[in-house]
């Protein structure tokens, strides 16, 4: 076993890394991603190491990054793009939805689209507009894209090679507040199944779901509950888009409690999806409805403010007294 | 740029003099092809827009008036080369291989796509593409990666390649077609930009779409451009091998701004009396791109017996089109799921599973 203590950043790095050496058709795109190594470093060495025909500093066009990277694809190459913010893919979302997410379908399978879009998404990093949010909703709701997002250094070691081994496009959601966290990465033993859930604490009273950053979260409100006297069980899903609900509604059914939580605002959001789903398949065990913590229906606020918005354990942990007192 | 005026008089203007070569290195059974080539598919356009009329198709996008811009240009690229359509490009699939029933079966609506470009017998044509503008940008990344892989500009034309897109004077309004040239600038991507400027967005003039010449646009990003009347077969080709030449060769983009008419509209379901006149319409119903190849063609003694072929061949392609596409099936409703991803999804499987079971469930019931 190797394990490695590293931050997130470094673990996405040496990722991609790897996959640049295991494939030479994988090619990096996006802005200021060479002699930078992007704006988080991510891609830090990578342009040096294997030359810009690899790692291109493109012009600064998202709808152009990613269309030329659809040709790309169909030229034979695995592009990896970086799209620098969350709030800059909109730019883009023509070719994706239209284009990428389309052509697989549009060539009856006889076309494949391994195509991967990077997005640092989210906040708590107290950033202006456009900077601090959450838009996987608009990618899940389209078909032919897959969605993930991972949550530890680990999982963004392996997640990332396998959404670059995939032949489908994968919007990968980076949790950017989580670049900087350190933690273990076993580089020989290859990670959950890119689209499985995963129990990361057990529990016995209630259910705590979430993704990315907000695993972090319902974490520390576990931790909480527990000097409470209540036993959260927190599953982290990983995967937008296929979800695995079997891990999730296995764990409901003994809890009879769920508790979701997301940055992302709630209305017809992912969270809705899952409450609905896991409500038809665990009805009978259910012992209250499936409560949501989101962010507000509101445009994400100014920096002083995204403390009020974004899901904290508090706010979690009254959702998880709301569910008691049925 | 024009070689032929449009009583099909040999006149080339003094652009088109540096490609007279060009044309008068053309012998007659290729100038005969170029003619054969625009008069078999307005045979079997007109037969679709009947096709139309009659419930078989869901919609026609006539090509109607723009043969020779589509003919020239398809028949200067080379086999190795790739070609991005729009979705009016019917002849330019039909040369490169694709069957022509393909498209029908599009626009009849049983299928997204039709045919598969890397088959070979489809001559590397790339699907139609509906959403305007976006097969732009995938034609210059194609040709970026014909430029990372070395299969261009080595110095050998029988095996360099080049890629042509296809896109009209309303998606010139789109910024991806703008993005696609600041990539191919940038990238010197062996790649010619075929502009078809056919004077209408559906019922919006080109006069709302630009308010100087389009070629403007492309020469701005820096991409050698060439303004062609694009109802002159012979202009088309000349311009597209030269440029096409020279994207081979290394030289980077070029750009084509062929000046064309819609002489039908710009699909079955709208009307052009409602937005523009008669006149307009009979003027360039006086420049008709096959009339003028015809006149030509007569007075360089081209047989009663040759126009009497072709005119049978179109007809031909025109029935055995119209036979086989009222005999296409219905795709099967499991067919929604299967294609999505090229990889197993949950999501896809269960709705798979539960339609066939809910239609099963109908079984046995009076129909």
């Amino acid at each position: 076993m190797t394990l490695e203590t590293m931050p997130f950043v470094r673990a996405m790095n040496a990722g991609l890394r790897r996959a640049m050496e295991e494939d030479g058709r994988v090619l990096l795109m996006g802005e200021d991603i060479g002699k930078l190594g992007g704006v988080f470093r991510v891609t830090e060495h990578l342009q040096r190491d294997f030359g810009e025909d690899r790692v291109l500093d493109t012009p600064l066009a998202e709808s152009g990054i990613v269309g030329t990277a659809i040709g790309l694809a169909m030229a034979g190459f695995r592009p990896v793009i970086e799209i620098q913010f969350d709030g800059f893919v909109f730019p883009a979302f023509d070719q994706i939805t239209t284009q990428l997410a389309k052509l697989t379908n549009r060539h009856e399978g006889l076309l494949q689209m391994p195509v991967v879009i990077r997005i640092p998404y989210g906040g708590h990093i107290g950033a202006v507009e456009h900077h601090q949010e959450s838009p996987e909703a608009y990618f899940t709701h389209t078909s032919g894209l897959r969605v993930v997002s991972p949550s530890t250094p680990n999982d963004a070691y392996w997640m990332i090679q396998d959404a670059i081994a995939s032949n489908d496009p994968v919007i990968f959601m980076e949790p950017k507040s989580r670049y900087w966290q350190k933690g273990e990465v076993d580089t020989e033993r290859r990670g959950a199944p890119l689209h499985a859930s995963r129990v990361v604490r057990k529990g016995t009273d209630v259910t705590l779901v979430g993704h990315g950053a907000m695993v972090s979260v319902l974490l520390q409100a576990a931790a909480i509950a527990e000097g409470e006297g209540r036993s959260c069980e927190v599953i982290d899903i990983r995967s937008l888009s296929p979800i695995d609900y079997d891990p999730i509604v296995e764990s409901v059914r003994q809890t009879g409690r769920m508790v979701w939580a997301q940055e992302a605002p709630g209305n017809t959001s992912i969270g809705g999806e899952i409450a609905a789903t896991v409500s038809e398949r665990a009805f009978y065990s259910l012992e209250a409805p499936i409560m949501r913590v989101t962010g507000f229906d509101t445009p994400f606020p100014p920096a002083k403010l995204e403390g009020t918005y974004l899901p904290d354990a508090d706010r979690v942990l009254e959702a998880v007294d709301r569910a008691f007192a049925y | 740029m024009r070689f032929l005026e449009p009583d099909g008089s040999f006149a080339p203007t003094p652009e088109a003099e540096p490609l007279r070569a060009i044309v008068e290195g053309l012998d007659d059974a290729t100038l005969e092809q170029l003619y054969r080539d625009m008069a078999v598919i307005r045979a079997f356009d007109q037969q679709a827009t009947m096709l139309q009329r009659q419930g078989q198709l869901a919609l026609w996008p006539p090509s109607l008036g723009q043969e020779a811009a589509q003919v020239g240009s398809a028949r200067a690229a080379r086999a190795q080369d790739t070609i991005f359509p729009s979705y009016r490009e019917h002849v330019v699939a039909k040369i490169r291989g694709v069957d022509p029933v393909s498209i029908l079966a599009l626009m009849r609506g049983t299928t997204h796509g039709g045919w598969d470009p890397a088959d070979p017998k489809n001559g590397n044509t790339r699907l139609y593409t509906l959403v305007l503008g976006t097969q732009t940008l995938h034609a210059t990344g194609f040709a970026m990666g014909l430029n990372f892989d070395g299969r261009t500009a080595t110095g050998n034309p029988e095996k360099d390649e080049a890629v042509v897109v296809y896109y009209g004077d309303g998606a010139a309004s789109e910024g991806d077609v703008h993005e696609a040239m600041v990539f191919a600038a940038s990238y010197k991507t062996p790649q010619l930009f075929f502009l078809q400027n056919n004077q209408w967005a559906i019922s919006v003039p080109v006069a709302t779409q630009a308010s100087a010449p389009l070629a403007n646009r492309s020469a701005g990003y820096g991409i050698p451009t060439m303004r062609i009347d694009g109802n002159d077969v012979l202009a088309s080709y000349a311009a597209s091998r030269m440029y096409l030449e020279e994207a081979r060769a290394g030289g980077g983009p070029r750009a084509i701004e062929a000046v064309t008419y819609r002489m039908g509209a710009h699909t079955t379901s709208d009307d052009p009396t409602k937005y523009r006149t008669r006149d307009e319409e009979e003027s360039w119903a006086r420049r008709d791109p096959i009339a003028r190849m015809r006149a030509f063609l007569e007075n360089r003694g081209a047989s009663e017996a040759f126009f009497a072929d072709v005119d049978a061949e179109g007809e031909a392609l025109a029935a055995d089109a119209r036979e086989r596409v009222v005999n296409l099936p219905n795709p099967d409703p499991s067919s929604m799921f299967a294609n999505v991803y090229s990889e197993p999804h949950a999501l896809m499987d269960q709705q798979a599973a539960w339609l066939a079971e809910y239609e099963a469930s109908f079984e046995g019931d009076a129909k």
